[in-house]
């Protein structure tokens, strides 16, 4: 039996510059970070990004990762906007893909049952068509005649997600509500990696949670890396919710050029334990913080 | 339960926008009501309680709620009836079993609305948060906008982004475009408007009271179709402001939307 264990050093080797990467997750839920933090570490570059974005994709953006990003919106939910993404699309840093989320969705299935388009009738009569003339449309064959969005497959060099409990053999079980499009993407992916917050023996996951939860089948996995708390500081329930005051002190540190080169120094320029024990830091100063009466973090928690 | 006249002649606007929401749900049977906004909310929770009783309603997370339960509702307080991913919602969504408010950065004569971005879309003034699921919204079920501001920055002749689609475009992108397209209302902080002329383009439908007709053509950019009698948006009964007061809202999150 295959063991597919990796690193996320490992993880990061199997990907290249210039590689089209879906991002599981949506929005600031459930994001990969442990891996994508290791994205902005190295030295790849060139990177198309396929994401139900959230910080994830701003992250990258501010690192200059990204090329170009496809995405329905980028939001981080509690937040309306991501303020690097933001920034990225106001000065012209990067193209953009900007389609309906059910014509998103549409591209990944079709590119997971690999066919080169499936028909939608979603983005019909908006901008998405006149902003993206490479989505044409196609005419029903039957009697009907009607004309649909033929969206294209969005097919995906690698795709990543992450989940609440996973085995070495790359079964992959999520115990929040909602499944999201992870399967999707691993299935729209030729190499396909899953991080996890815990790894755990096959015959453990029926003590987690129903057969439900073990939505990801060894048979979608390349790769499965352990990273505790990796989804920080999205939220990943039931293991933790989104650090809701930390996502504020990105979005402060992204308004300043000064406090975004601390935050780069102290939280992104570390490996992830380092990275980990900073975030520990953050919270017990916050708490402190709290008690004191100030129920805003600081600039100086974010140096 | 009784209002007094005495509180009748307080009926607020935030009230009023709140009523005019939950009409939007009128008729509905049973489909999946979705509404973004506070005004909004309270609405659809409150057509549920009232005159269209088989709306099913969301968690906002990743369930169908049974009931309707207060705003801001603690999560560990509701009971959920059925599990409503986001893969499921479209699903409902492409079904048609579904009627939504949704909010508009910008939104134009023919109904159009923009949420994407603010000036030419290829390197924006202005990055929002993206088309999301307006475009495929709107092809799909009926369709109805919230705007707490009524402004001529938010009622423009023509919006910089067409995400949800209106009823030029619906047209223009023939049968499958608007075969289940409806833009029915729109609901702003001055009155409720519609598309019920001829031609399809933005009429007052009714003002909230205390709003004069002078006041929403100077706040909007666009001609507003208008018959020669402007109707009243009407008034909540004794029963439907109790249950906002006391029941949906008792914390008037409402007011902090629009004024009151």
């Amino acid at each position: 039996m295959a063991d597919k264990r990796l690193g996320l050093d490992e993880l990061i080797g199997e990907l290249s510059s210039g590689m089209t990467i879906g991002i599981g997750g949506w929005g600031s839920r459930r994001k990969p970070m442990a891996a994508i933090r290791a994205i902005l570490r190295s030295d790849l570059t060139d990177l198309t990004v396929v994401s139900y974005g959230g910080p994830d994709v701003g992250l990258l953006c501010a690192a200059g990762k990204v090329k170009k990003a496809v995405y329905g919106f980028v939001t981080l939910d509690s937040i309306p906007t991501d303020p690097h993404f933001k920034a990225a699309r106001q000065n012209g840093a990067i193209e953009a893909m900007e389609v309906d989320e059910g014509m998103f969705y549409v591209g990944l299935l079709a590119a997971s049952q690999r066919v080169p388009f499936l028909p939608t009738r979603a983005g019909l009569g908006s901008d998405v068509l006149r902003f993206n003339p490479s989505i044409k449309t196609v005419i029903s064959p039957y009697d009907d005649g009607e004309e649909l969005v033929a969206m294209p497959a969005l097919r995906l060099d690698a795709a990543i997600v992450h989940v609440n409990r996973a085995d070495a053999k790359g079964t992959g079980q999520i115990l929040g509500p909602d499944p999201f499009f992870d399967e999707i993407f691993l299935g729209a992916a030729d190499r396909r990696f899953m991080t996890t917050e815990r790894l755990i023996g096959t015959d453990r996951f029926s003590s987690e949670g129903p057969i439900q939860t073990m939505s990801i089948s060894r048979l979608l996995t390349d790769g499965v890396v352990e990273t505790p708390n990796g989804a920080h500081f999205t939220a990943c329930v039931p293991d933790y919710p989104r650090d809701e005051a930390f996502q504020k002190a990105y979005v402060a540190a992204a308004g300043d050029p000064d406090q975004w080169a601390s935050f780069v120094e102290r939280y992104l320029a570390v490996e992830e334990p380092g990275y980990q024990s900073a975030v520990k830091e953050f919270a017990a100063d916050w708490a402190q913080q709290r008690v004191a009466g100030d129920d805003a973090p600081s600039k100086e928690i974010v140096k | 339960m009784s209002v007094s006249p005495a509180q009748t002649d307080e009926i607020t606007r935030p009230e009023y926008c709140a009523i005019a929401c939950a009409e939007v749900f009128r008729g509905d049977g049973e489909i999946m009501a979705s509404a973004f906004g506070t005004a909004p909310a309270i609405g659809a929770r409150l057509a549920r309680l009232t005159f269209s009783p088989d709306l099913v309603l969301t968690d906002g997370d990743a369930a169908l709620v049974e009931g309707a339960p207060p705003i801001g509702a603690a999560p560990d307080s509701l009971v959920l009836e059925s599990h409503m991913p986001y893969r499921k919602v479209f699903d409902v969504v492409w079904s048609g079993r579904r009627n939504l408010i949704m909010m508009a950065s910008q939104i134009d004569r023919t109904g159009n609305q923009n949420i994407s971005a603010i000036g030419d879309w290829s390197r924006p003034k202005a990055q929002l948060v993206g088309v999301r699921g307006a475009p495929g919204n709107t092809v799909n079920h009926s369709t109805s906008y919230w705007v707490p501001n009524h402004s001529k920055r938010s009622f423009v002749e023509h919006v910089d982004v067409v995400c949800g689609v209106g009823y030029e475009r619906a047209a223009a992108a023939g049968p499958a475009g608007s075969r289940f397209h409806e833009i029915r209302h729109v609901i702003s902080n001055l009155g409720v408007f519609d598309f019920e002329t001829p031609d399809k383009v933005m009429r007052i439908r009714s003002l909230h009271p205390g709003v004069t007709i002078d006041e929403v053509i100077d706040a909007t950019g666009f001609e507003l179709a208008m018959s020669d009698q402007v109707p009243d948006t009407r008034l909540p009964t004794p029963e439907e402001l109790e249950l906002i007061r006391t029941v949906l809202d008792p914390r008037s999150l409402r007011d902090r939307e629009v004024k009151p």
